[in-house]
């Protein structure tokens, strides 16, 4: 059963992925353009040297993204409030990081932990709505985004803004360069290329410290137990109301990482153009990824590879919009299919288990 | 289970706000692309030059956030990229930005090793993109507009705001008959504080007396402002309610739920109420898709930025392209008031008269706040 089970979680998203190609490539046939010369377009644009290094850096953001959301998804909270927690710890962190130099190190550990604890904290407060007031997560993080973008929308132009002459746009002050993570060019001998964040280390640290808190901890285990049965959870001892405060601290603790690669990398500070919607991203990569390590990295290479490789289809008279809709053909598919094999499961489970009581 | 499907819900109704944005821009883009064009008076079509030319010049536009459509500095820039490629067999690219800084660079750099010979960044958001990538491609000439570069093959496009909306200021003194007019900005930064002083200065000059109404859209970060028609209405009916008569919006978009409630406003009274236009010539920008609007459209301050960037890429194919701060003010004519419509036309000579009194240097209109 088990073995099964795995082979059509690694199948699903194989087929989601052909069946969006077709998909693709029916639309790309109506409005009248060539799928293959398309595809093939992208594909080599896609594995060109520069395009490596933008699709790495474009996904490590996704990737801690997904995994925020995962941790939530693991003991069936939905944590949708990603997307504002990363902004505010990205505020902040950018902020009080620009305040002060020490050596590199410290100083980016500085700034990462900063961003921690503003995410989590902003993420404490649904967990607090959810456990002392009942109200449901999805509400209270959808709402607490509003409330972060206009918080940040005020403070960027208030308190935390540097006047500058670039007709005065909201901004932080630049961190100095001591706050700037180095990239990691010289490491891979590509010194050639354009900068190649260095908060991709963390990233994989990040993801193997997923891992070992979800599967090999007992926070993880409670997680994960309360997430696949909550009742039986209860009664084996578990309080719900303290995991559900944890667990909601823990996704936005990941949260507060997702903005730091563009920050520490390449903004070095919060502007108006600092990306957004990486937290709505994260939920697609960690539903396309199911939650795992491993699949999350996958998924979140696979949206950037789509994201960056569609840069050249405007040049050769290709709407690039067509690479949204793939990403949302793969997720949709990826989902209807996921549900279909978990019931025919749950079938067979039920059939298996009659005929040994039968027996 | 229930509960697992109304998630599932939730979640793709939240793709579907999150992928809405951008499909509304994609239907207003259709209903607007053919309209540089017409501003332009040339020919819709754009793939066959007038004439054909041996190894054409190539033309790259990056457009900025709000894309083709906006009805503002996107579209104006479209017209004139739209012209050069007809009147110098240029061939031409143009791309749209996604959300988040990194992209632009990335899309003048996609322009670059396209072998493009003028690459133009809309907007002084690519300040930091053009520093990265220009120095790269010393060969190809580069152009920002609103904002200037380090770089020398980098042209900074440049406008002198304050110097056509202290024009605006004056024909709306002169013409006012309630000793009140108003002024709606898109959002409120310095960009679009240029705007506003100039014609308050403007005003002043005519009659000091006049009240001056002042309102924004939106302030920063949020960039709606600019395209935000319900808001434009809704602050053109509080300021007309107030006892304007005229208005002058600065806020692209925006501007035509104003032009939409000076008509309104005007058929309730019966007593007629005007907006004044920015950027293109609105007359005929916002009066020949909405022909009922145009009767309410005293001038436009027209900053000519399409004109701008033709004139880069006529460089480009001449040869004889400069980088470095270009200056674009009355006495280039770059910025000016304009008479479509004939309504300003009894006022025509105090308008001169302050337009030569500017580019001698007598009067300064201000373009920061006190």
């Amino acid at each position: 059963m088990k073995i099964r089970f795995r082979l059509v979680s690694v199948s699903a998203p194989i087929i989601a992925l052909t069946v969006s190609f077709g998909l693709s490539s029916l639309i790309l046939l109506t409005i009248g353009k060539d799928p293959y010369e398309t595809f093939k377009i992208m594909f080599e644009y896609g594995i060109r040297g520069k395009s490596i290094v933008s699709i790495v850096n474009r996904s490590i953001p996704l990737y801690i993204s997904a995994i925020a959301v995962a941790v939530g998804f693991k003991m069936g909270l939905f944590n949708i409030g990603v997307e504002g927690q990363y902004l505010m710890g990205s505020l902040i962190a950018a902020y009080i990081g620009a305040q002060f130099s020490v050596i590199t190190p410290l100083h980016v550990l500085f700034i990462i932990i900063v961003a921690v604890a503003t995410s989590s904290l902003w993420a404490a407060i649904a967990g607090y709505l959810k456990v002392e007031k009942g109200i449901h997560e999805v509400i209270s993080t959808i709402m607490l985004n509003y409330i972060g973008t206009g918080l940040i929308a005020y403070s960027l132009t208030t308190i935390f803004d540097e006047p500058n002459s670039n007709y005065d746009l909201p901004r932080t002050k630049e961190l100095p360069e001591t706050g700037k993570m180095p990239p990691l060019n010289k490491f891979f001998n590509i010194e050639d290329l354009q900068d190649l964040h260095g908060f991709l280390v963390i990233a994989v640290l990040v993801g193997i410290f997923y891992y070992w808190l979800v599967w090999k901890t007992t926070l993880g285990f409670d997680l994960r137990i309360t997430g696949s049965n909550p009742i039986a959870a209860k009664f084996s001892g578990i309080n719900p109301k303290r995991l559900v405060v944890i667990a909601m601290i823990t996704s936005g603790a990941f949260a507060g990482l997702v903005g730091l690669a563009p920050l520490l990398g390449y903004f070095h500070r919060f502007t108006i153009d600092f990306p957004t919607g990486l937290g709505f991203a994260g939920i697609g990569v960690a539903l396309l990824g199911r939650n795992h390590p491993f699949g999350m990295a996958v998924g979140a290479l696979l949206f950037a590879f789509l994201q960056r490789s569609a840069q050249i289809l405007d040049l050769n008279d290709v709407p690039k919009e067509i690479e949204q809709m793939m990403q949302a053909f793969i997720l949709l598919i990826v989902v209807v299919f996921y549900e279909v094999i978990r019931r025919f499961l749950v079938k067979q489970q039920i059939k298996d288990a009659s005929k040994r009581t039968d027996e | 289970m229930k509960s697992k499907w109304l998630i599932l819900f939730m979640v793709f109704s939240l793709f579907l706000v999150a992928c809405g944005g951008g499909s509304d821009e994609a239907a207003v883009e259709e209903v607007v692309e053919e309209e540089p064009a017409e501003t332009l008076d040339s020919p819709a079509t754009t793939a066959a030059p007038a004439e054909p030319v041996e190894d054409p010049k190539s033309i790259c536009l990056v457009l900025d956030i709000g894309g083709l459509g906006d009805l503002s500095f996107n579209d104006l820039a479209y017209s004139g990229y739209q012209k050069a490629i007809e009147d110098f067999g240029m061939v031409g690219t143009f791309l749209e930005p996604d959300g988040g800084g990194e992209n632009r660079g990335e899309l003048l750099e996609l322009c670059a090793e396209a072998g493009n010979d003028l690459i133009v960044g809309n907007g002084f958001l690519f300040d930091a993109s053009m520093n990265e990538v220009a120095p790269n491609y010393p060969e190809i000439n580069f152009a920002i507009t609103d904002g200037v570069a380090e770089p020398s093959n980098v042209r900074g496009m440049l406008f002198k705001h304050a110097e056509g909306s202290f024009l605006a200021g004056v024909a709306a003194a002169l013409k006012t008959q309630t000793n009140n007019v108003g002024f709606i900005g898109g959002v409120d930064f310095p960009l679009i504080h240029e705007f506003e002083q100039g014609f308050i200065a403007g005003v002043e000059a005519i009659n000091p007396d006049i009240t001056i109404q002042i309102g924004y859209a939106s302030v920063p970060p949020d960039f709606s402002g600019f395209n935000d028609q319900v808001k434009g209405k809704e602050i053109a009916l509080a300021q007309y309610e107030a006892g304007a008569d005229i208005i002058y919006h600065a806020a692209g978009g925006t501007g035509t739920g104003m032009f939409q409630a000076a008509k309104e406003v005007s058929e309730a009274t019966g007593s007629k109420v005007w907006g004044i236009g920015v950027d293109f010539d609105q007359y005929y920008q916002v009066g020949t898709p909405l022909p009922e609007l145009q009767e309410y459209i005293l001038t436009s301050m027209v900053k000519a930025a399409d004109v701008s960037i033709y004139n880069a890429a006529k460089a480009t194919v001449e040869g004889n392209f400069t980088g470095g701060a270009n200056v674009d003010d009355l006495s280039t004519g770059g910025v000016y008031l304009s008479y479509s419509g004939g309504y300003i036309d009894d006022i025509k000579d105090v308008i001169e008269d302050y337009k030569e009194k500017i580019i001698s240097g007598e009067i300064v209109p201000p373009s920061v706040r006190p």
